[in-house]
């Protein structure tokens, strides 16, 4: 049951990130009011380590907002799927 | 518009047969099938393994296809994507696309693959001898998509 007094967004982690991250999403918490793609992403990076690693500024990361593709300055509110995975590679 | 994402084979000829079927404006079916191959940057590959992110993708090849449809003077599109385990030789992906003269039945297949090359959520695994690896994004990808 999401608790409906927070702010969260659904992320979803896709292909080597899931696999880095070792899940494959995680309900995140807009504590600091983060409204942007961006300010979600710098939220991530500061958790340190792998997501440090595979987020840091200058590696290739694609995001999504409701199945949509995003970009830094794409908004988000409570409720979204935000999903984050390396640039697609089908065909 | 039909767009398909499974992990079972696909037959070229019929679904292109099913794709023309009765349409007797149809002058030109232009197709491309991506197969899977056993080697990639100088390793032998054995098995492919595609990764989709459900709910998203059909959405993406759609409006891939509506794009597809408003650039180009075609009657129809087809996208066919298989996901899973595939093997060399295996068919990965079939575009088809209608119209009554080939070029821009040529034109539309052309862009639909650089489009889905780039932006559908699609991922490749590939198993080496030296392991499991995911294959990297290319830059001529991006350069290809661009054109348009």
């Amino acid at each position: 049951m999401q608790d409906t007094s927070v702010a969260t967004v659904d992320l979803v982690y896709l292909a080597r990130l899931r696999e880095a991250f070792g899940r494959s999403g995680e309900a995140f918490a807009l504590g600091n009011g983060e409204a942007t793609v961006g300010a979600l992403l710098a939220a991530l990076r500061a958790r340190g380590g792998v997501f440090a690693q595979e987020l840091a500024p200058g590696r290739a990361i694609r995001v999504a907002v409701n199945h949509t593709m995003a970009g830094d300055d794409t908004a988000i509110v409570s409720g979204d799927e935000v999903a984050v995975f390396p640039p697609v590679t089908g065909g | 518009m039909t767009v398909r994402v499974q992990s079972a084979p696909f037959d070229l000829g019929h679904e292109v047969e099913a794709f023309r079927a009765g349409d007797a404006r149809i002058g030109a079916v232009v197709t491309f099938l991506g197969t899977v191959r056993d080697v990639n940057d100088d390793a032998t590959v054995s098995t492919l393994t595609l990764e989709h992110y459900p709910g998203m993708t059909e959405k993406a090849l759609e409006s891939i296809v509506a794009d597809a449809k408003a650039r180009f003077d075609i009657y129809d599109a087809l996208v066919i994507h298989r996901v899973g385990e595939l093997a060399p030789t295996d068919p990965i992906v079939l575009v088809a696309v209608s119209s009554a003269h080939r070029g821009e039945a040529f034109a539309a297949c052309h862009f639909l693959m650089d489009y889905l090359k780039t932006r559908a959520p699609f991922w490749k695994k590939e198993r080496t001898p030296g392991g499991d690896r995911w294959v990297e994004a290319r830059d001529s990808d991006d350069d290809a998509a661009a054109r348009w």
